[in-house]
């Protein structure tokens, strides 16, 4: 896979005071980030290019409401 | 300032199109984390993601190739977060089960501050400080890129961060946390009551 998901900076020599929750909230943002992705993302994604961008940003950026584009998986 | 422009729609080579979609997918990660902070429901923020993911599709020719994919995307998440707390889809709840799991990673302090209790804290706060801190303090955006990304000056958003943090850190250290969301009538119904308000565009800041 490539790999240019850049890691977050050291946070070692913080110029101004880190409460100590701070690292907390970089955990639990950081643990959704490293879940592996649901099959329905991957299912999603893989849908996106049978949908036209233009037709769909036509229909009010609703493309999952496109008939055709539904067409193939019901 | 129209962009309907159908010359310049076509005008994306295949290879921008893959890298859009590549880019794209690799935001996917960050999406759902910003979600999860959002709106708290595992389930509901993987909805807010996919929408997000749609909608990012069909702008796509708006997206300006070799700008931040992440920063481009927040915003089309954040919209649709607000639109859809509008219609009162969130209700800010808190998910036990994905606490509990965060919980089993490692800590590395010596006095570790419950994850569980973090996360229930940070969804008792006003949703633009929520947001504000989320970009800053978990997504690692810059105050500017978090302003660009909400829409509103730098200074709002050092503002919107700095209260945060007061809060949460009055909260932690004094233990003065909301319990679990089941057993915790009040402070559910504050949380409740409060993005009504929010969503009425009535915030008041005369809160404790």
């Amino acid at each position: 896979m490539t790999s240019d998901r850049k890691p977050p900076p050291p946070r070692s020599g913080q110029p101004e005071r880190a409460p100590e929750w701070a690292d907390g909230l970089k955990q639990l943002y950081d643990s959704v980030v490293e879940e592996d992705l649901p099959d329905s993302f991957k299912d999603l994604l893989a849908k996106l290019d049978e949908i036209d961008p233009k037709r769909a940003a036509a229909q009010g950026g609703n493309p999952s409401q496109s008939p055709d584009d539904r067409g193939a998986r019901r | 300032m129209s962009d309907s422009d159908p010359a310049s729609a076509s005008s994306r080579t295949a290879s921008e199109k893959a890298d859009f979609k590549r880019e794209l997918t690799e935001v996917v990660p960050h999406l759902r984390a910003f979600a999860r902070g959002l709106c708290g429901r595992p389930d509901m923020a993987d909805d807010l993601v996919q929408e997000t993911l749609l909608k990012a599709w069909a702008a796509q020719e708006r997206f300006e190739p070799g700008t931040s994919m992440r920063a481009w995307t927040f915003v089309i998440l954040r919209n649709a977060y607000l639109t859809d707390m509008r219609r009162n889809r969130f209700r800010g709840e808190y998910d036990e089960g994905v606490a509990e799991r965060i919980l089993t990673a490692p800590a590395g302090q010596e006095e570790p501050i419950h994850l569980s209790d973090l996360h229930r804290a940070l969804l008792t706060l006003q949703p633009e400080r929520r947001e504000a801190l989320l970009l800053v303090g978990a997504g690692g955006f810059s105050y500017e890129e978090a302003a660009e990304i909400c829409g509103c000056a730098v200074g709002t958003i050092k503002s919107r961060v700095g209260r945060a943090r007061a809060t949460l850190t009055e909260m932690l250290a004094n233990g003065n946390i909301p319990r679990r969301s089941t057993d915790d009538d009040a402070a559910h119904r504050a949380i409740l009551e409060e993005l009504d308000e929010v969503a009425a565009g009535n915030l008041s800041s005369a809160k404790p």
